[in-house]
């Protein structure tokens, strides 16, 4: 006895968050997430492991000058992703060039701010045991950073071109949850290295 | 623009292979000949094999230093090798099964078969499925340009600090393993990716998660596993890096680091990927043991559950690698326990499997030998396994040759037999003919009776006190004979795979035709012909159990499988599930083949080597090319239903 195979009417191609590269995207970020993970795991494992290194932090919680204000530009970048993929789905392409367009500036001026933060910085990488910790972390997630603004900046560029309306957006999607994956790390690098010494984990 | 433009509902069609519609879909699928097409296919099936060649390469190199070490071993104060080549040797042969062997084959019997399980007609990701092949063959290369130049690595394959720091290691070994790793993690990460997504959106209509094949459930539970756990052990090799070449203290005790860092991060990695390497390997016993003996395997579910279930706790073991470090007590108590518990979910599948056989009628083909001779192996393995999982027996054991003995009962045991197995199930699907019965029984047994011989004897040596890794011993000291008779055993075993690749050799020529389905088995790849067409299925099955070619031998069978399905033939299309109910959710529209993913990867090449060689200017300019190469290959299609244009 034959089943009856049903046949539906189907979307075609990329839409909304079927498509293999939106779930790719999400393991993406598991995967990227698992390495911040490791990386928090040996600054604490130094922060609480009796050991010779000096102070952990050298010199102290760091000042939260820079890094609050930078914390909360981040923030505002994800919201403008947000807001501009919120547009692209109700048909607005302006929305979207905007939204794209204000994440890239509020990325890079995340960037340009986490540089002075670096200058700031009376150690370096080779300095001393925090010094590696805090270098190679933050600066890994600069990386995640520059990786994220480059992939604004093409969907930007391919916003501009028209490729993307009501239906057609999943690319944009798939770049907001990155972007987004982006800030939301910065949030667990923020409280570990600038608010858990304020709670008192670390050697002084 | 109106939305219709954007959705379809998909033709029906019966299935048959010799049909104009066949004829189509092969024009749209296939890969051109010549070398354009074997440097641009994206198609899973070559793909896979290649995986499976190179695996192979690297086991075959693999194998060849094993018996230059064991002939140096086989006397009391051999020097065939000094010190150092031996330290070389040995660190390499264990990368080398472990790495690019043990790993990338499963991955490559899962590329080649999990479309065709699954009723599909491609990876989710075609093009990151070439990316991760070719990431994988070139960091291979990339580590074995350093062997050959003499820079392999020296310090064994979990590489412990301080002897990998730059202090005691000033060459250039550690670090042509160091940046070899993190490249080869982009390709294990790349395919995990692939993995997983296609298990959640490429099954055909009807395949909810129970009637998965055994390999869905074992190669997914270890790739989910590799996207956790890969993270770290590039960071470790990161971290040991930047100690090398940018004076950071990560490692460095004298200013505070932690060397047993080095250690929880590798472990963090290295036990769960031991999980990742043996549980798709048994997931092919599953299946194959279902044919073989002929009825669906015994408690699938609760074998299904145990799989995952020993995945779920493989995260909690990875400090018995580390007892005899000076943890604390609560740490080893409770690391100890883990280890131990995890002997249940195993023995729920050995008695499943035992009872798969039991009561089943047994065809002793040479497949079903290798897969009975894992059952036998995996006992030993996992017996000594669960005696080092004891915190006092592991003192006394550990870094002796009874580990040595327990890793190769686990690997060769786990991973090799029943890979050989597979390959004797799976060869005629791959190739259209069948490996011969005659040489693959030579073939098992020497392969069996050379590895008890050779490895077997190891475990007495370790009780003897023998430590591994030493390049020589003195005499009279017990350990002679041990030696001699495992070097004796592992020649054996050697010219036992020897058969196996005279096997293919001689059946790729004339073995006996094997048609669609030799072995009468019952899953989706059986349904289609042997060497399946590009598109593997000329229409999309519907599935209504567990084994839709043997739904009208099973009285149990609640529905019935359907050949008559989905058409979609506008273009390269393959149907997109959701991921619990295998409900149709979308048309997908599939990549065609190209280039990008090549350049993508040899971008990468020169990324490492430029890092290697600390030429920043090259660095830079080879992160350029990665950024501009991923730009060509990412960006939007039309005729992938990317942009906003009529289909």
């Amino acid at each position: 006895m034959e089943r009856v195979i049903p046949t539906p009417s189907l979307p075609v191609g990329s839409i909304g968050s079927s498509p293999p590269g939106y779930v790719g995207m999400i393991c993406l970020i598991l995967t990227e997430a698992s390495v911040f993970v490791y990386l928090e795991f040996s600054y604490y494992y130094f922060a609480v492991e009796p050991h010779a290194g000096g102070t952990f932090p050298a010199g102290g919680p760091p000042s939260m000058q820079l890094s609050l204000p930078n914390t909360i530009i981040l923030l505002l970048s994800s919201v403008a992703v947000w807001w501009g993929e919120r547009g692209i789905r109700q048909g607005s392409v302006r929305q979207l060039n905007w939204g794209l367009g204000l994440g890239i500036v509020f990325g890079l001026i995340f960037i340009m701010v986490q540089a002075k933060e670096w200058a700031n910085k009376t150690f370096t990488i080779a300095s001393n045991l925090y010094g590696s910790n805090f270098f190679t972390t933050t600066g890994f997630h600069l990386a995640h950073v520059s990786a994220g603004v480059l992939m604004l900046i093409a969907l930007f560029i391919w916003s501009l071109r028209g490729y993307f309306d009501n239906m057609r957006n999943t690319y944009v999607s798939i770049g907001a949850l990155y972007w987004h994956f982006v800030d939301a790390v910065w949030l667990t690098l923020f409280f570990t290295f600038y608010l858990s010494p304020r709670l008192g984990v670390g050697q002084s | 623009m109106t939305s219709s433009e954007y959705t379809r509902a998909p033709d029906l069609a019966d299935t048959a292979y010799d049909s104009p519609l066949a004829e189509r879909l092969n024009s749209l699928w296939e890969t051109s000949p010549g070398l354009h097409g074997f440097l641009t296919t994206v198609d899973h099936k070559e793909i896979g094999l290649r995986y499976i060649i190179t695996a192979f390469a690297f086991l075959i190199l693999g194998g060849i230093e094993a018996l230059i070490f064991r002939v140096q071993l086989a006397v009391p104060n051999a020097n065939l090798l000094t010190p150092t080549e031996y330290n070389e040797l040995f660190s390499t042969h264990g990368v080398s099964m472990i790495f690019l062997y043990a790993s990338p084959v499963l991955s490559g019997f899962s590329v080649y078969l999990w479309p065709l399980l699954l009723g599909a007609r491609d990876m989710a990701l075609p093009r990151l499925n070439a990316f991760t092949y070719w990431t994988f063959l070139l960091s291979g290369i990339f580590i074995y340009v350093g062997v050959f130049m003499g820079y392999g690595p020296n310090d064994g394959w979990f590489n412990y600090v301080p002897y990998a720091t730059r202090t005691y290691n000033p060459g250039p070994n550690q670090d042509f393993y160091a940046l070899g790793m993190i490249f080869l993690g982009i390709s294990t990460t790349g395919g995990a990716v692939n993995f997983i997504v296609t298990m959640l959106r490429m099954r055909a209509p009807g395949m909810s998660i129970n009637r998965m094949p055994m390999l869905i459930w074992g190669t997914l539970t270890a790739n989910v596993a590799n996207l956790l756990v890969v993270p770290a052990v590039r960071l470790d090799f990161f971290l040991l890096w930047l100690d090398r070449h940018a004076g950071t203290h990560f490692f460095d005790a004298g200013a505070g680091g932690q060397p047993l860092l080095w250690q929880h991060l590798f472990w963090i990695f290295g036990h769960p990927w031991v999980y990742a390497i043996v549980l798709p390997a048994m997931s092919m016993v599953s299946d194959g043991l279902a044919v073989f003996c002929r009825r669906p395997l015994v408690g699938f579910t609760a074998v299904a559950l145990a799989t995952v279930g020993t995945m779920v706790l493989g995260f909690g073991v990875w400090t018995h690698h580390m007892f005899s470090t000076g943890l604390p007590v609560m740490s080893l108590s409770f690391f100890s326990a883990a280890s131990i518990i995890i002997v249940l979910p195993s023995a729920v599948s050995i008695f499943a499997w035992l009872a798969t056989v039991y009561t089943g009628r047994p065809m002793y083909v040479t497949p079903f030998l290798f897969f009975a001779g894992f059952l036998v192996l995996f006992v030993i393995g996992g017996v000594s396994g669960f005696m080092t999982g004891f915190v006092p027996s592991d003192w006394q054991l550990t870094d002796t040759y009874f580990v040595v003995a327990h890793i190769h009962y686990v690997l060769i045991g786990i991973n090799v037999f029943p890979v050989i197995g597979a390959l004797y199930t799976w060869f005629p699907k791959f190739t259209g003919r069948m490996l011969d019965e005659r040489l693959g029984r030579w073939n098992f047994w020497l392969m069996f009776i050379g590895f008890n011989l050779g490895f077997f004897p190891m475990h007495i040596s370790g009780l003897l006190g023998m430590p591994r890794r030493i390049y020589t011993y003195s005499d009279g000291l017990g350990w002679d004979t041990v030696n001699m008779i495992t070097t004796i055993g592992s020649f054996i075993f050697a010219f036992g795979f020897l058969f196996l690749l005279i096997n293919v050799a001689v059946s790729l020529r004339s073995g006996r035709i094997a048609g669609s389905n030799p072995w009468d088995a019952g899953t989706l790849e059986w349904s289609t012909t042997s060497p399946p067409p590009p598109y593997n299925f000329v229409v999309i099955p519907t599935v209504a159990s567990r084994n839709p070619l043997w739904e009208d031998r099973i009285p149990a069978s609640v529905g019935h499988s359907s050949f008559h399905g989905y058409v979609l033939d506008h273009g390269k299309e393959a149907i997109g599930t959701d991921g619990i109910d295998g409900q149709p959710a979308v048309i997908i529209k599939m990549p065609h083949d190209t280039g990008w993913p090549l350049v993508t990867a040899l971008a990468t090449t020169v990324f490492f080597a430029a890092l290697l060689l600390e030429w920043w200017w090259l660095v830079a300019l080879s992160v350029l090319g990665i950024i501009v190469s991923l730009y060509g290959w990412l960006a939007p299609r039309p005729q992938l239903g990317q942009m906003a244009e009529p289909v």
